[in-house]
This record gives C-alpha cells, sequence and structure tokens, in this order.
C-alpha cells in the first residue's frame, strides 16, 4: 500500500440513542483501494458507525467525508458512489436473481446485463432461482453482486462470512479480493480473526464505541509478541482448517 | 455516473418488480380475482330464474284439463309431478314444495267442470301468497273466457325496459369489495413485510427516493387491480348480461371510478401497516376496515333494505359510494359528472385517511 489517499475519513464520530451511546468520538480513515477491517464484539458500534458512514442512519454529532462528499449535505451523491450489503438484508419477495438485478439497476439508475452481474459472483446457474431458495454462500454472493451494479469506488461489507462454511468462506475472501484488485475499496466487518488477518490491509478494533487500537494485522501482531505475550500452546505450521479444506476440497460446491 | 439520477426510470423499475410479486402472490390473485369470480358466479345463476313457485300435482289429480295446462305456460310456477302422498306431505311440511294442487272433474254438477284444491303451506307462506294471486287471475281469466265484462275491462301492456338482473346489483359490489381488500389487504402487507424484511432499508442504499417508492408500489397495484376489474367486468359481460350501457366508455368510466376507490383503499393499507405490530395483526386490524364495508356497503344487499338505524352507519362508508357509482355508472349510463356527488365522498374520506396515514406511517 504505496497509496495513502484517504477515500473515507471519520472526525470525532458519535451516535447516541435514547438511553446510550453507541459510538462515542471515534475518528479513522479509510484508504482508497485498501480493504479496511472494523473488527469488534457483538454491540461494539461497528454496524452503527458503518450505516451512519452509508447515510443509512443519522449521526449526533462528528464529520464524515466520502470521496469529498459530506453525509450532511449529499447523502444522495454518497448512494451512487458506495454498495451496501446489509447484515441480514432481505430481497423483494417472490422475484428471481435476473429479475432482481433488473430492479437494483433502475433503482441505481444504471444499466447492467443481470447475467454478466451474476457470472461476477459465479451465480450464473442461478439465475432462474428465487433468493430464498439459495444456500448461504450464494445468499451473500448475490447480495455482494448486488452491491457492485452502479460500479461503486467503495463496498462495504457487513458480517459477509457470518455462518458460512470452510469453502463458503473462502471462496468470498477470493472473491472480495478480486473487487478490490479491479479497484474498488472495500470496508468490511467481521468477528473472524482468521479472516481479518488474511484478507485485511488494515483493522480497526471498535469496543464499547470506541476505536482501541488500529494498524495493519502485522504490526498489531508484533507489537503483541515484542510486549512479550506468547501463546500457552505452541502453533503448528497448519491448524485444524487446514485439515478440514485439505481433506474436503477447496473448489467451488453446488451448493455454497 | 455524470448523468443525472433518473427518478422516473426507478419509480418504473419498482412498479415493474412490484407487479411481478404481486402477480406471483397467491392471495392477492386469490383476493382480488377468485372470491369475486366466485360471488358472482353464484349470483349470476342465481339471479337467472327469479322466483319459481314450486308446485306439486297430488297423485290421482286429473291432469288433462284447462287449469293443469294453463298452469304448465306460467313461468313463477314449477310443476312437480309424479310424487307419492308422503313425500307430498313432508314436502309440504319442510316447505321445499310450496303448494299442492289436486284438480277433479265435477262430478256431480255440471257447472263448474272442474274443482281444485289447492293446499298451502305455512312453511312456504311467502311462496303460497304468490301462487294465490296467480291461480285467483288463472281462474278468472278461464271462468271470464267468453263473458262480456260487465263493469269494466282490464287491459294490461309492459314497457319495454331494460331488464336489471342480480348480476347489475352485485357485480359492482363484488369488483368494489375485491378493491378494497387489494388495496387495503395487499398495501398493508407488503410494506410491513419490506419494512420487516429490510428490503427497505437496501433501497434506501441506493438512490431512490421516497417517493418513488411509494409510488411505484401503487402503480403495480393499481395496475394489478384494474387487470382484475377488466377480467371481473369481461366476464360478467359476455357470461352474465352485466349491462354496460355506453359499453367501452361505461368501462373506461367504471376503470376510473375503481382508481379512485382503490386510491383511498390503499391508504387504508398505509395506516394498516404503521400500526401493525406484528405479521399476525394485519389480518384483524384489515378486517376491521373491510368487513364491515363488505356487509354495509350494499355489495350484497341494497342499503335501503337495511333498517333505518343502520342505514346512517351504511351511509358513511366509502365503499357504499364506490359502489353506488359503480352501479350508476354501468346500469345508469352515467358519467363522472353525474356521480360527482359520490366521488367527492371518497375525495373526503381520502384526504381523511391519508392524514392519518402520513402520522403513523413508518419505514423501518
Amino acid at each position: 500500500m504505496d497509496k495513502t489517499n484517504a477515500i473515507i475519513s471519520v472526525k470525532e464520530l458519535v451516535k447516541k440513542y435514547d438511553d446510550f451511546t453507541a459510538v462515542q468520538g471515534i475518528s479513522f480513515e479509510v484508504y482508497e483501494n485498501e480493504i479496511f477491517g472494523l473488527l469488534g464484539p457483538n454491540g461494539a458500534g461497528k454496524t452503527t458507525t458503518l450505516e451512519i458512514i452509508e447515510t443509512l442512519r443519522e449521526k449526533t454529532s462528528g464529520e464524515i467525508i466520502v470521496d469529498g462528499y459530506s453525509v450532511d449535505k449529499d447523502a444522495n451523491k454518497i448512494k451512487r458512489i458506495i454498495g451496501v450489503q446489509l447484515q441480514a438484508a432481505g430481497y423483494y419477495p417472490n422475484l428471481n436473481l435476473v429479475e432482481l438485478m433488473e430492479l437494483f439497476s433502475g433503482l441505481y439508475g444504471v444499466d447492467i446485463k443481470p447475467m454478466e452481474m451474476l457470472e461476477k459472483v459465479n451465480l450464473q446457474d442461478k439465475a432462474k432461482a428465487k433468493y430464498k431458495a439459495l444456500s448461504g454462500g450464494q445468499k451473500q454472493r448475490f447480495s455482494i453482486a448486488t452491491t457492485l451494479i452502479n460500479s461503486p469506488k467503495i463496498i462495504f461489507l457487513d458480517e459477509p462470512t457470518t455462518g458460512l462454511d470452510p469453502q463458503a468462506r473462502r471462496n468470498l475472501w477470493d472473491l472480495i479480493i478480486d473487487i478490490r484488485n479491479n479497484g474498488t475499496t472495500v470496508v468490511i466487518t467481521t468477528h473472524y480473526m482468521d479472516e481479518a488477518e488474511q484478507l485485511c490491509d488494515r483493522v480497526a478494533f471498535v469496543e464499547r464505541g470506541e476505536i482501541i487500537a488500529l494498524d495493519t494485522p502485522d504490526n498489531l501482531i508484533d507489537n503483541l509478541i515484542n510486549s512479550g505475550f506468547e501463546r500457552t500452546k505452541e502453533v503448528k505450521k497448519a491448524n485444524l482448517e487446514d485439515v478440514f479444506i485439505n481433506l474436503t476440497g477447496k473448489e467451488w460446491r453446488e451448493d455454497n | 455516473m455524470s448523468k443525472p439520477y433518473n427518478n422516473t426510470k426507478a419509480t418504473l423499475a419498482l412498479a415493474k418488480a412490484s407487479f411481478r410479486s404481486i402477480m406471483r402472490s397467491p392471495s392477492a390473485v386469490v383476493f382480488t380475482l377468485a372470491f369475486p369470480l366466485i360471488f358472482i358466479l353464484v349470483f349470476g345463476f342465481l339471479g337467472r330464474g327469479g322466483v319459481k313457485v314450486d308446485l306439486a300435482i297430488a297423485s290421482g289429480s286429473d291432469l288433462q284439463n284447462p287449469i293443469i295446462k294453463a298452469l304448465e305456460q306460467i313461468s313463477v310456477v314449477h310443476i312437480i309431478k309424479d310424487k307419492d302422498p308422503a313425500e307430498l306431505k313432508t314436502g309440504l311440511e319442510k316447505g321445499n314444495i310450496d303448494a299442492v294442487i289436486n284438480v277433479q272433474k265435477n262430478t256431480e254438477d255440471n257447472t263448474p267442470a272442474y274443482l281444485a284444491n289447492v293446499q298451502y303451506t305455512s312453511a312456504s307462506l311467502d311462496k303460497g301468497t304468490i301462487l294465490k294471486s296467480v291461480l285467483n287471475n288463472l281462474m278468472y281469466t278461464l271462468n271470464s273466457k267468453d263473458v262480456k265484462p260487465t263493469i269494466a275491462q282490464l287491459n294490461e301492456s309492459t314497457v319495454q325496459g331494460r331488464i336489471y338482473r342480480t348480476i347489475d346489483f352485485i357485480l359492482p359490489g363484488q369488483l368494489g369489495f375485491s378493491l378494497l381488500s387489494t388495496g387495503v389487504f395487499g398495501t398493508a402487507f407488503v410494506f410491513f413485510s419490506l419494512r420487516q424484511t429490510l428490503v427497505i432499508k437496501r433501497f434506501f442504499a441506493t438512490p431512490v427516493s421516497r417517493a418513488s417508492i411509494v409510488f411505484g408500489e401503487g402503480i403495480a397495484r393499481i395496475g394489478f387491480a384494474l387487470c382484475g376489474a377488466v377480467f371481473i367486468i369481461l366476464i360478467g359481460h359476455f357470461f352474465f348480461h352485466f349491462t354496460l350501457i355506453h359499453g367501452i366508455i361505461t368501462v373506461l368510466n367504471m376503470l376510473l371510478l375503481a382508481i379512485m376507490g382503490l386510491i383511498v383503499f390503499m391508504g387504508f393499507g398505509f395506516v394498516v401497516s404503521g400500526i401493525a405490530k406484528s405479521e399476525s395483526t394485519i389480518p384483524p386490524i384489515s378486517n376491521i376496515i373491510t368487513l364491515p364495508q363488505f356487509l354495509l356497503s350494499g355489495t350484497f344487499f341494497s342499503i335501503d333494505a337495511f333498517p333505518s338505524w343502520l342505514q346512517p352507519i351504511s351511509r358513511a362508508l366509502p365503499l357504499t359510494y364506490l359502489n353506488d357509482a359503480m352501479r350508476k355508472v354501468a346500469f345508469e349510463g352515467a358519467g363522472l359528472w353525474d356521480v360527482k356527488h359520490q366521488i367527492l365522498i371518497m375525495i373526503i374520506w381520502g384526504i381523511g385517511v391519508y392524514a392519518v396515514a402520513v402520522k403513523v406511517f413508518k419505514w423501518e
């Protein structure tokens, strides 16, 4: 990462609900063309932060600039240059994937070929299937395809791999890396540290609405080791997931 | 990226998606088409015969006489033959048979030539009364065949009018009910479930405006309801002789009324989707709105038939005015301006309902 051009800048973001403060004054920048991870336990404020940047939620105070646009004044301009995958979002009922793609191309006001979009996420065989009939991994891949319709500069993925089996998860990683290699900035939240380590260029740890650490995965690990930390169990050159993948194969599966 | 965002395109994309979705939703098709059609079929066939009096001929009765012959010619009377006395007795008691006639040759005197004994039943007094007047009329005609009237002669004639069939009453009512249910149930369920399943939230992550979402849904629902209305009107017209005075113009006027009614009813749907706490509370709340109108707005019976204390309630409901306007347009050939009173009341309802809808409607 030579370029350190900030495409998203968040300053002193605060979000208060009636009885508690979900986000208490966090600041960070996301650089152009990186994969940026927001990590932290449930309820730490990751989703709230994402949704405020995505212009889906009002902030209480602070300043957010996305590719030169302010969320306060240019929410609609921001919506046109970002792609959003929501945690557990549904899609219009009774429509097949191609029809959903047509709907979203109308909503974004762009002309796309639905089949090409589905091919990008390897769902061309499911073109006539309903969203409900897809497996977990297919659903997530479809969700990601909908985020790509408007050729966005940034996509936001909120826990895209939660609940997927190891193969589906690895397939999704490959897809996300492809998207980044095509020039799109990716902001992702996850609970899986191995995923963040593999995927993210930089990660921010969020805890109780505050950022408690922000750096590259390597630096964060090195810092911990330098502070004298040692694992109680010596790490082998492979782990159980490597065994699983080795035994069951890494290839795409019909149902994942 | 530089070209301006096109709201119309977004609205139409949503309308198209919503229309496809409605067409594939069994409940929408059942409520909009199947229910009204079933009622129309039932009442269409019921209405064909008009009133029939079932008159049985007693066993042992003379059959070759002018009375029976004349009765067979009268369309109101349905002659039943070949029943044994036991069947006749139970038939009379249950009211399945309205009366029994027994005609005998007069063997004691020469005049009158025949004696006709009629037995009515208290189980079916109204039909009995009809038969009584039919028989009186018949006897008078038969007895005075060769006699010149001494006081006055009755000359009767019938003006050739438009036949007002049951379908002319039932179809507009069913059409109104179909619009009411698709407007209320459909709108309430769609917006509730789109909100609940975060479909709307995902929409909000695109540049689409809220107005586009509402209009897109509205266009789809109106389009679907109009297809249903045309279908119902055509079935009614070609299979049951539903009267369309000015043909296609009448149909267009009816469709315009349908749109107005539907917009008002969709307002109720927005309100329901806003106040419903869960999916399972939508049907009861919707029923509170639709059922009273279904029963009291002259869908099946004319409001004039209701007791006088009930009529003011009927005359407060929007469906009453839609039904009324539909019937005037279809059967009397009224134009939209002739039913401005009904339209005005629907507009007032619309303003009221949407004022509430704006207050209670929730996006998330």
